[in-house]
């Protein structure tokens, strides 16, 4: 083994920067916050970093991993971040903080995974593009169904209803959980930093190792040449729901964090849409497909960059376009890829021949 | 070895991005609110609160000299506001912004609060509770006093939470739901949700309109299904019955055939209207498409119906609506708010406007109550306010006598009025 005698592998190598990187991060944010040096809202833009990374990680499994497209990852966060909101909120005082919030994410990963599940039964059986459609209006039919939802708590039970809020026939003392549009209010304020870290860690440590196992190899293989991998006898369904199934869970382990950030949570195109879905997408296709470290960085630049524009007030938004369409030809255009290749050997050659003189 | 020269450019750009996001809270404040202020005064040709700023930025230079003769030497006092300003619903969120500006450069012009210059910087939220927080808290980089925010109800749920937390006094000048003031430092000028809704039922009922009620209401809008719950409920004990209650969402709003034909078999003998003024013109050109005649009777939402481009406004003819506020009033404030409004941003306010603008004169009224000074702490603000909001009485656009108690809800009538030859009328 390579590890024993001191010498890792390419890979491995670059799994420990990626988890440095955060952790280092982390470690900066932390000795910045606790000295005073950052301000109130790079502080309340922290969870939201964490959130967004977690899920464009989850959507880098499918898209770069798995090579299908998902335009629902937005629908299963939203999953994940009401079912935990709605545990947490009805056993607001029943248990402590720290133990609600850790059921509350079993449960939130729990229940996307399961509706992950249950998309992908049908579709991943399917060739082309079928999955990019279904979690589209996936993603749509779940946010209309849960501001169609009405969900309350009494001494009689759980009631529910689509109707409204009336017919729920709710005892005085009752709880409401799910108002309809107005969604879940109360949700206790469970998310931090730490934790946040914490589970971009655990994404991390889930997703690169799945990479590497035999199953994310047999995944791989399935994205790259199907017939081939038939034909050496790999369940092309089971290995393509197994990666999906887990892109979806984590997905849901973000909308966990979201719910716990913010007292209110509502199911708006805004924040559970397909505008978000296709947003969760670029940010990994501006990271680099199959990029796992590169979703990270994109996913906390494109979460900064509108904020740090609003003194720019109207024109925010045109910025926000015009920076994002020169990101991804700086990323990607051959021309540019070809300009920065040149650029860094001249670095280098330079840095040599300084060091030679 | 592409992708490391990759990641490191952007990691450079992430760290240069965070210093500049670091540095906007250091001594640069003073300089990045007046140029702000600049951008977006720009566009309303607003040159007054410019030169007060500017002023007002010199004056903090030379604090040596304390000239008392001077309407900014005591100070300023920094009102921060959220509010969607893009995306779908900026139409609300400009309205607050441009009340409120309106208010605060009258406020200026007129000496300021207790002699201390007001300084308004309002934010976007896209209408996002989790943008709305990002909006608070670079307000508060910026070092707001009181918030006068947000605009919306789910927004202001979310900034009611951290506001709580920091203890900074909130006013929301249009959030309805009842959860917006459910803390003891936020209030709210408009009427709450529940209490459009029974006003409504109680009006209907007390005044015979109708026996028979059909109900048309956004079931995916939190202001409309808060009103349609109330109004059931407050129903049972009124001398008419609901017969119909026919939901829509934001995702089919154009198409109403099916819950008029609804009301019609039902034979209504009044529609409700909780929704807003876009949605009801077209139930009310498609209901005379179909010969329904019969009674509509709406709340403030549907204020501005007569504004709406290529709506025929005799179908409006005999609509009722129990509403704070109505752009046609006679009264000398509103004449004045209207013009002004008007000369500035070149349209009619609609209720948001008036409600932005009377939120700030309560943020004036319960200052000088509380004789707030620019060097108290935000704290110290923010207990001084929530006991002067009980103690004062506001005559503003959008009800004369406002008080409010100490749950956060104010007091105040609302007033009927009928469309009568294309003007709103009192009845």
């Amino acid at each position: 083994m390579k590890t024993k005698a001191g010498r890792l592998s390419k890979t491995t190598k670059n799994d420990l920067i990626t988890y440095a990187m955060v952790i280092v991060v982390y470690i900066v944010m932390q000795i910045l916050v606790s000295t005073g040096h950052v301000s109130s809202l790079i502080q309340g833009l922290l969870v939201p970093f964490c959130t967004y990374v977690i899920v464009a990680v989850a959507l880098n499994l499918t898209v770069g991993i798995l090579g299908e497209l998902s335009l629902g990852h937005a629908g299963f966060m939203c999953v994940g971040a009401f079912s935990s909101a709605v545990f947490s909120l009805a056993f607001k005082d029943a248990i402590p903080g720290g133990l609600r919030f850790f059921l509350a994410l079993l449960i939130g990963a729990a229940a996307a995974a399961m509706v992950g599940f249950l998309v992908g039964i049908p579709v991943l059986r399917l060739r082309g593009d079928y999955l990019a459609i279904v979690t589209l209006a996936f993603g749509e039919i779940i946010k209309n169904i849960i501001n169609a939802l009405y969900l309350g708590v009494d001494e009689n039970g759980v009631h529910f209803t689509m109707k409204d809020a009336l017919s729920l026939n709710m005892a005085d003392d009752g709880v409401m959980l799910i108002k309809g549009a107005q969604g879940v209010t109360g949700t206790p304020n469970d998310s931090s930093f730490t934790i946040g870290v914490v589970l971009v860690l655990v994404t991390l440590f889930i997703v690169l190792n799945f990479i590497h196992s035999r199953t994310g190899r047999a995944v791989m293989s399935i994205r790259d040449n199907r017939i081939a991998a038939e034909s050496i006898g790999i369940n092309v369904t089971k290995y393509k729901l197994i990666a999906f199934t887990i892109s979806a869970s984590l997905a849901g382990v973000a909308g966990v964090l979201y719910a716990h950030n913010l007292s209110t949570l509502n199911a708006l195109p805004k924040n559970f849409g397909y505008n978000m879905s296709i947003m969760i997408l670029v940010f990994v296709v501006l990271g680099g497909i199959g990029n796992i470290r590169g979703s990270i960085i994109a996913a906390v630049l494109l979460t900064l960059l509108p904020e740090v524009l609003r003194a720019l007030s109207d024109y925010r938004m045109l910025i926000y376009a015009i920076v994002l369409i020169a990101m991804m030809i700086f990323n990607w255009s051959p021309n540019a890829i070809f300009l920065r290749k040149r650029l860094k050997q001249r670095l280098t050659t330079g840095r040599k021949s300084g060091k030679e003189a | 070895m592409k992708k490391k020269m990759l990641s490191l450019v952007l990691a450079g750009a992430m760290t240069a991005a965070l210093l500049t996001g670091c540095g906007s809270d250091g001594a640069g404040s003073t300089t990045d609110t007046a140029a702000a202020d600049t951008a977006e005064d720009a566009g309303a040709d607003n040159a007054a609160a410019d030169t007060a700023a500017t002023e007002d930025a010199e004056a903090a230079e030379d604090t040596g000299a304390a000239d008392d003769t001077q309407a900014a030497a005591g100070g300023t006092f920094k009102i921060g506001g959220i509010g969607p300003l893009t995306g779908g619903a900026a139409v609300y969120g400009i309205a607050a912004m441009n009340g409120s500006q309106i208010a605060v450069d009258e406020i200026n012009a007129a000496g300021g609060i207790n002699g201390m210059t007001v300084e308004l910087n309002f934010q976007d939220d896209e209408l996002d509770a989790e943008k709305s927080v990002n909006a608070y808290n670079t307000l508060k980089d910026w070092g707001v006093q009181v918030l006068d925010g947000c605009v919306t109800s789910g927004c202001s749920i979310a900034v009611a939470a951290k506001t709580a937390e920091d203890r900074i006094f909130q006013l929301t000048p249009s959030g309805s739901a009842v959860e917006c003031v459910t803390n003891d430092n936020s209030f709210r000028v408009c009427f709450s949700d529940p209490n459009q809704g029974a006003a409504s039922a109680q009006y209907i009922g007390e005044h015979g309109l109708a026996s028979k009620v059909a109900v048309i209401y956004d079931s995916s809008d939190v202001y409309s299904s808060g009103i349609y719950e109330k109004f059931a409920k407050e129903a049972a004990n009124q001398p008419f019955e609901i017969v119909t209650a026919g939901a829509f969402t934001a995702d089919n709003k154009t198409d109403f055939s099916v819950q008029l034909q609804q009301a019609k078999d039902a034979g209504a003998d009044l529609v409700f209207l909780p929704i807003y003024y876009n949605e009801a013109a077209l139930i009310l050109k498609q209901a005379s498409d179909m010969g329904f005649d019969v009674q509509f009777f709406g709340c403030d939402g549907l204020d501005g119906i007569l504004g709406v481009e290529n709506f025929d406004a005799s179908l409006a003819e005999g609509v009722m609506l129990l509403t704070p506020f109505a752009a046609d009033a006679t009264d000398d404030l509103t004449v004045k708010f209207v013009t002004t409004y008007n000369e500035k941003f070149g349209e009619t306010p609609n209720q948001f406007a008036a409600d932005g603008y009377d939120a700030i004169y309560t943020i004036k009224a319960a200052a000088e109550q509380a004789g707030i000074t620019a060097d108290m702490s935000n704290e110290e603000i923010c207990t001084a306010l929530s006991t002067a909001m009980t103690q004062i009485t506001v005559d503003g656009l959008t009800g004369e006598g406002i008080t409010w108690d100490a749950s956060g809800e104010p007091t105040k009538e609302p007033k009927a009025v009928v469309i009568k030859d294309g003007v709103y009328t009192a009845m």
